[in-house]
C-alpha cells in the first residue's frame, strides 16, 4: 500500500473504532464465550466446569423446555401471518384515496408505540376474567368470555391477541412500499382491463415484495424471541406453564435456577432455529422478490 | 355509467366503514387506560363499565353530597338494627316478624333474631331504592368517626335514597395521578434514572454510529466493505445468545446493581445504526468532501462540518429511535438492576404491578399513562422524522 493508503487505512479504522471496541466487546468475546460456557456447567458465582454436550442432552429430555417451544412456535406460526395480513390490510385501505389519512395511520399506528410493560399492563385489565373489557364486549353477543388469563386453553391467544394490536409498526413500512408504486403500472393495467385483484396480484405484491420479505423475516426473529409480554402477564409462565415461551424459559434458567451454561446451550438452539426459518422464508420466496434495482 | 359510479361509491363506503372500525378497535384499550386511570376504585369494578368517570350526588338531610355507591333495594325492604353485632342493615320486610328477623337454617329449623327496626324502604323493581356512602372530605374524618351506625341512627355511615333522585355526574379523578406517583414510592427515582439513561444513550449512539459511520462509507480504505459485511451479519445474533458472557463480564466488573451497564454499550456504535446512517450518507456526493480535503481539511472536521450538519434529519431518527428503545427497555433493567431506587419506569411499573395487581387497577392505568404519555406525545412532536425513520428501516433494509 501506498503511503497515502496507509494513511486513509489508519483514519478509516479510526473513525470505526467505536464498532471496533463493540464488536470485540460485545460480540466477538461473548458469542465466543457463550459458545464455550454452553458446554459448562456454569452459575455465574464459580468458574465454569467442562461437562461437555450435557447440556444440549439434557435439552430433549428436558419437557419444560419443548413445552416453551412448542409454545413459541404455536405464538409465531399464529401471530405472524395474520399480524402481516392485518398490517398490510390496513395499510392498503389506507392507501386508498381517503381523507384524514394521517389521522388514521396515527391511530394505527400509535398502539405500537406504547412501552411493551404499559400495553402489557393495559391488556392484563381488558382480558381480566370478570371486569374486562373484551369479555363484556363479548357478553353483548351472547358469549361468555373466557377466563383469559388462567384458563390454559386462551393465554396464548391473549398474547397473540396483544400482539395483533401492535402491528402498526409494520403497517407503516408497508404503506410507504404502497405509496412507492409508480401509478402508470395502474393505469396501463386499467387500460387493459385488469381486475383490482389481478392488479393486486400482479402489480401490488410484487411491488411490495421487498419489503413484504423484509417483514417476513422481522417476524419470525421477533415472535420467536418475544420475552416482555409474557413475562410481565404471565410471570412464571401462567396456569401450567401455557404461556412459558422460550425466551422468558431461557431467562429462567439464566438468573432464577443460575443455570447459565443451559441458557446459553437454549440461545444458540434458539439460533440455530432462527437461521433455518430465516433460510427456508428465503428460499420459499426468493423466485418471488422483485428488486426494482436489479 | 351510473353503475361504475355507485360501484365505486360502494366501495369507498366499505373502504372508511373498515378503517372506522378498525381504528376504533385500535385506539378503545388507550382510551379504556385512560378511563379506568380517572375512576375511583368502585367504578373499575362494576358491571356493565362505563366509559366516562362519574360522581354520584345524593339528596341526604337536605344537603347534596358526594356519595359512592352501594347494593339497590328492589323490593320493599326495613332497616334494622341488630343489638348483638351492633350493626344496621338492610332486609327484605317480608323476613321480619314480631320485632324478629327469621333465619331459615335448614328446613324446619329457623334462626329468630330481635332487631329493631329503623326505617321502611319501599323499594321495588319498577322503582329501586340505592344504598349510598357519603364520601368523607378529610382524611381525618374517618366513617368510623363521623359515624358511629353502632349507636346511633343508620344515616350517619350510609343512607337509602331513590336510586331516580341519585344524581350522575361525569367527574375524572385526577389526584389518581398523584396517588398511583405516591405508591409506586420511588416514582421520582424512576424518572431520573430514565431520563439520564434516554440521554446518555441518545449521546452515545448518535455520536458513536455517526463517527462509524462516516468510516464505512466516506473514507475508501482497504479492507472495508470486508469490514462492513461483518458488522451487518453481526445484526443477526440474536441477544440470548450474548446475555450471559455480557453479564458475567458486567458482574467481574462490579457494576451489576448500576446504570452502567445500560448505557456503557451505546457509546460502541451498535451495526443497525451504523448501517442506517451510511445509507444516508453515501448519498451525499463526494466532490464535497473532495474539496474540502483539498483545502487541507482533516478528515475530523469534515465529518463534524460537513457532514453532521448535512444529516441531521438520519441523526434525528438514530436518536429518536434509541430513546425510544431506553425508555421502553425491559429486558435490561430487568437483569442488571437490584434495587428498587435505580430501577426505570418500565421496571418500576411491572415492580409496581407485581405487588399491587390485581386488585388497584386505576392506580395502575394511571402509572401506565404516565409511563405512556411521553412517548406519545413525543411522537405527535416528531411524527414526520418518526415516520419517514420507519420507512426508511423497512425500504433500504
Amino acid at each position: 500500500m501506498t503511503k497515502r493508503e496507509w494513511r486513509e487505512f489508519f483514519t478509516g479504522l479510526g473513525f470505526i473504532s467505536p464498532w471496533i471496541i463493540g464488536f470485540l466487546a460485545f460480540v466477538l468475546y461473548p458469542v465466543g464465550a457463550s459458545i464455550y460456557y454452553s458446554f459448562c456447567d456454569y452459575d455465574v458465582l464459580t468458574r465454569p466446569v467442562w461437562i461437555g454436550t450435557l447440556n444440549y442432552q439434557d435439552m430433549f429430555t428436558d419437557e419444560v423446555f419443548w413445552k416453551s417451544l412448542r409454545n413459541t412456535l404455536y405464538f409465531a406460526a399464529v401471530s405472524l401471518p395474520f399480524g402481516l395480513v392485518l398490517a398490510l390490510l390496513v395499510a392498503i385501505l389506507l392507501n386508498q384515496k381517503v381523507k384524514m389519512r394521517p389521522g388514521f395511520r396515527t391511530i394505527y399506528f400509535l398502539p405500537s408505540l406504547v412501552p411493551v410493560v404499559a400495553s402489557s399492563m393495559i391488556w392484563l385489565w381488558i382480558l381480566n376474567g370478570r371486569f374486562g373489557l373484551l369479555n363484556y364486549a363479548l357478553s353483548f353477543i351472547g358469549v361468555e368470555g373466557p377466563n383469559w388469563l388462567s384458563d390454559e386453553n386462551w393465554t396464548k391467544p391473549s398474547i397473540i391477541l396483544m400482539s395483533l394490536w401492535g402491528v402498526g409498526g409494520s403497517m407503516v413500512i408497508y404503506l410507504a412500499a404502497l405509496q412507492d408504486v409508480p401509478r402508470e403500472l395502474y393505469e396501463s393495467a386499467e387500460i387493459d382491463g385488469a381486475s383490482s385483484w389481478t392488479k393486486f396480484r400482479h402489480i401490488t405484491v410484487p411491488m411490495i415484495s421487498p419489503v413484504l420479505y423484509f417483514n417476513l423475516i422481522m417476524g419470525i426473529i421477533g415472535s420467536l424471541q418475544v420475552f416482555a409480554q409474557p413475562f410481565i402477564m404471565f410471570g412464571g409462565g401462567g396456569t401450567n406453564r401455557s404461556a412459558l415461551f422460550y425466551a422468558v424459559y431461557l431467562y429462567q434458567n439464566a438468573f432464577q435456577y443460575n443455570q447459565m451454561g443451559y441458557a446459553c446451550a437454549m440461545a444458540w438452539v434458539l439460533f440455530i432455529i432462527i437461521l433455518f426459518l430465516t433460510w427456508l422464508a428465503t428460499k420459499g420466496t426468493r423466485k418471488h422478490i422483485y428488486y426494482a434495482g436489479e | 355509467m351510473f353503475l361504475i359510479r355507485l360501484k365505486q361509491f360502494l366501495f369507498k363506503l366499505m373502504v372508511y366503514a373498515l378503517l372506522l372500525a378498525g381504528s376504533a378497535l385500535f385506539i378503545i384499550p388507550l382510551v379504556w387506560m385512560m378511563s379506568t386511570a380517572l375512576k375511583p376504585i368502585e367504578q373499575t369494578m362494576s358491571m356493565p363499565p362505563s366509559w366516562l368517570p362519574y360522581q354520584l350526588y345524593a339528596q341526604v338531610n337536605g344537603e347534596r353530597v358526594k356519595v359512592t355507591r352501594g347494593e339497590l333495594v328492589e323490593q320493599p325492604s326495613l332497616v334494622v338494627f341488630d343489638e348483638r353485632l351492633g350493626m344496621d342493615y338492610i332486609v327484605a320486610q317480608s323476613s321480619i316478624s314480631e320485632g324478629h328477623l327469621i333465619q331459615r337454617t335448614s328446613e324446619d329449623e329457623e334462626l329468630r333474631i330481635p332487631v329493631i327496626v329503623r326505617a321502611e324502604i319501599p323499594g321495588s323493581e319498577e322503582r329501586p331504592w340505592m344504598r349510598v356512602i357519603p364520601e368523607v372530605k378529610a382524611e381525618t374524618e374517618t366513617m368510623e368517626e363521623s359515624g358511629g351506625a353502632a349507636a346511633g341512627h343508620y344515616g350517619a355511615t350510609w343512607f337509602v335514597v331513590p336510586e331516580d333522585e341519585v344524581e350522575r355526574e361525569v367527574s375524572f379523578r385526577w389526584e389518581n395521578f398523584g396517588k398511583a406517583i405516591r405508591a409506586m414510592k420511588y416514582f421520582p427515582q424512576y424518572l431520573r434514572n430514565t431520563l439520564i439513561l434516554c440521554l446518555l444513550t441518545v449521546v452515545g449512539t448518535v455520536s458513536s454510529s455517526a463517527i462509524a459511520a462516516y468510516g464505512f462509507s466516506r473514507i475508501p480504505w482497504r479492507g472495508r466493505n470486508k469490514v462492513f459485511l461483518i458488522a451487518l451479519a453481526t445484526m443477526m445474533i440474536p441477544f440470548p445468545v450474548v446475555m450471559v458472557p455480557i453479564y458475567s463480564m458486567f458482574r467481574s466488573l462490579g457494576w451489576i446493581g448500576t446504570l452502567r451497564p445500560l448505557w456503557v454499550g451505546s457509546f460502541c456504535a451498535g451495526a443497525f445504526n451504523v448501517f442506517l446512517l451510511r445509507q444516508f450518507f453515501m448519498t451525499i456526493p463526494k466532490d464535497l468532501s473532495d474539496a474540502a480535503r483539498i483545502d487541507g481539511c482533516s478528515e475530523f472536521r469534515i465529518f463534524w462540518q460537513i457532514m453532521l450538519p448535512l444529516c441531521r434529519p438520519s441523526l434525528m431518527v438514530v436518536g429518536l429511535f434509541q430513546f425510544m428503545g431506553t425508555w421502553n427497555d425491559f429486558l435490561g433493567p430487568l437483569i442488571y438492576l437490584t434495587n428498587q431506587k435505580d430501577f426505570t419506569l418500565a421496571l418500576g411499573l411491572q415492580f409496581f404491578q407485581s405487588q399491587h395487581g390485581g386488585t388497584e387497577w386505576h392506580y395502575l392505568m394511571a402509572a401506565s399513562t404516565l409511563v405512556g404519555i411521553p412517548i406519545i406525545i413525543l411522537f405527535f412532536f416528531t411524527q414526520k422524522t418518526f415516520i419517514e425513520g420507519i420507512s426508511m428501516t423497512g425500504i433500504k433494509g
